[in-house]
């Protein structure tokens, strides 16, 4: 079972979030990136971007597949993990430490989840 | 409704992550990942089920003449226990499949297709067989495994004795008794290594595996799905029936000239091609230089000229770097040429290179 820390929260589209020091810190659940399977390349945002709650803010490639991933708020990076340019599998190795993007002002959130609600998605999910 | 080959129990088993391919369940990858079982493949050994693939038996004393007339390689004078790889064309010279012949006899001869075009493949070569010979479809009784990487004959000489083996690339042997079990060893693949393809009955099929998996443990030998199949091909730049080449791309744009001899006399789709003369378009090898993974189906661009499409693409985990083929312009199609693909809106940075990406070491 994908480990999900009580602490964070998520979305439906596998990204997890927590506030830090008053930005948003977003990255790509364990699960996704189980799904996902060896990710070998990143595109990150540039700093100063706008994003927006519910559109894809980066794109995230595996051996076999691209995948969007999706900001969870509304705002302008503040940060980017550049780190992960060039070692995209430490979303692999510590999905919750490898985060993608910080947010400032961020506003207008979409649907967030806790940990037991997110773990019954990924395991509907399973399911089908 | 998907098949399951006869080793879909042991792919759950060994922890495979199951996708429909070709009408059959098959694993994608299992536990460690498709980088590890592609390098697993380069360094050490993989085993694949390839039971999927399609087996189609051609016998009588017409047989030679009616590969000849429906492939585009030319197997007069090939020795029994020789392997071939040819084209089959349509009439317009367009690819109908890609192919392996095995000959074991004058008069038997043995052609491994693409799954995903064996019922079309056998319509096609039933409308075209010559009288005096018999083709009949025996994928449905036949598993196949595919033994690869350097350890493989160090692996299959824990089970047979050296003269049981094939020794030289495209050589098979048939009647060879892996612990009792009647098999085919073929020494081909699709990675671009050493390496085998063993036949057997499907009943033998789960036993095979587990004699392989046993006897291969010490060299490292893990299971390997259809993620890493699929960039071991592409490393080794080994076309893919559907994406190198289709019912309307031509073998010798695909790059394939080696198995089509328009010097033969006749077969099926030669007068198209002897027509069409000189390829307009080529497969070329692209590098990626810029930032990102070319995949298949996207634009190749020179400045704003549209040159071509790519046709398959990926990260290569061995090469550690991104790599795609594309057919192209043969005007723009010079080694060394930079190039740009639009990736998802984006432009991303390429070379034309050589092929293949990736040439084994012995």
């Amino acid at each position: 079972m994908a480990n999900i820390p009580a602490e964070l929260k998520y979305t439906k589209s596998h990204e997890w979030l927590k506030e830090e020091d008053g930005l948003v810190v977003v990255g790509l659940t364990d699960f996704a990136a189980n799904a996902l399977g060896d990710i070998v390349f990143i595109n990150l945002p540039q700093v100063g971007d706008e994003v927006t709650a519910g559109e894809s803010f980066a794109d995230v490639e595996s051996v076999k597949a691209v995948s969007d991933v999706y900001s969870p708020v509304s705002g302008r990076v503040a940060e980017i993990n550049e780190a992960l340019l060039d070692a995209p599998e430490r979303v692999n190795q510590d999905p919750y430490g490898a985060w993608f993007i910080k947010i400032e002002g961020a506003a207008g959130a979409e649907e967030l989840l806790d940990a037991a609600a997110y773990e019954a998605v990924c395991a509907a999910e399973e399911e089908a | 409704m998907e098949l399951k080959t006869p080793l879909y129990d042991v792919h759950i088993a060994e922890g495979g992550r199951i996708v429909p391919f070709a009408g059959y369940l098959l694993p994608v990858q299992y536990g460690t990942g498709v980088v590890a079982e592609h390098m697993a493949v380069r360094e050490k050994a993989g085993l694949f089920d390839v039971s999927h693939m399609g087996e189609i038996t051609f016998k009588g004393p017409t047989a030679l003449r009616t590969l000849n007339h429906i492939l585009t390689n030319d197997f007069t004078g090939m020795k029994a226990g020789r392997v071939r790889y040819s084209v089959m064309c349509n009439e317009r010279g367009g690819c109908v499949d890609d192919v392996l012949v095995y000959k074991f006899g004058e008069e038997d001869y043995l052609v491994v297709v693409n799954a995903s075009n064996r019922r079309k493949d056998f319509a096609h070569m039933a409308a075209n067989t010559l009288e005096g010979t018999e083709i009949e479809d025996v994928s449905d009784s036949l598993a196949q495994v595919a033994l690869q990487g350097p350890a493989s004959p160090a692996i299959m000489e824990k089970l047979l004795p050296r003269e049981r083996i094939p020794q030289k690339y495209y050589t098979a042997l048939r009647g060879v008794e892996i612990d009792g079990m009647n098999c085919m060893i073929s020494r081909t693949g699709y990675t671009g290594e050493n390496g085998y393809e063993i036949y057997t009955a499907c009943e033998n099929a789960e036993k095979l595996w587990k004699t392989l998996r046993v006897a291969g443990a010490e060299f490292g030998l893990i299971p390997c799905g259809l993620g890493a199949r699929d960039t071991l091909r592409l490393e080794a730049a080994m076309p893919l029936y559907g994406h190198e080449m289709d019912e309307d791309i031509t073998p010798l744009e695909a790059g394939l000239s080696f198995g089509v001899k328009l010097g033969k006399e006749e077969f099926i789709g030669r007068d198209a091609l002897v027509a069409a003369g000189e390829p307009k378009r080529v497969r070329v090898g692209l590098a990626v230089t810029g930032r990102g993974i070319i995949r298949e189906h996207q634009d190749v661009f020179i400045g704003g000229e549209l040159i071509g499409r790519t046709t398959s693409g990926t990260h290569c985990p061995y090469l550690g770097r991104a790599a795609a083929m594309a057919l192209i312009d043969a005007k723009h199609a010079a080694l060394g040429t930079a190039v740009e693909a639009d990736v998802r809106g984006r432009r991303v940075a390429a070379e034309i290179v050589p092929l293949p990406f990736y040439v084994k070491k012995d």
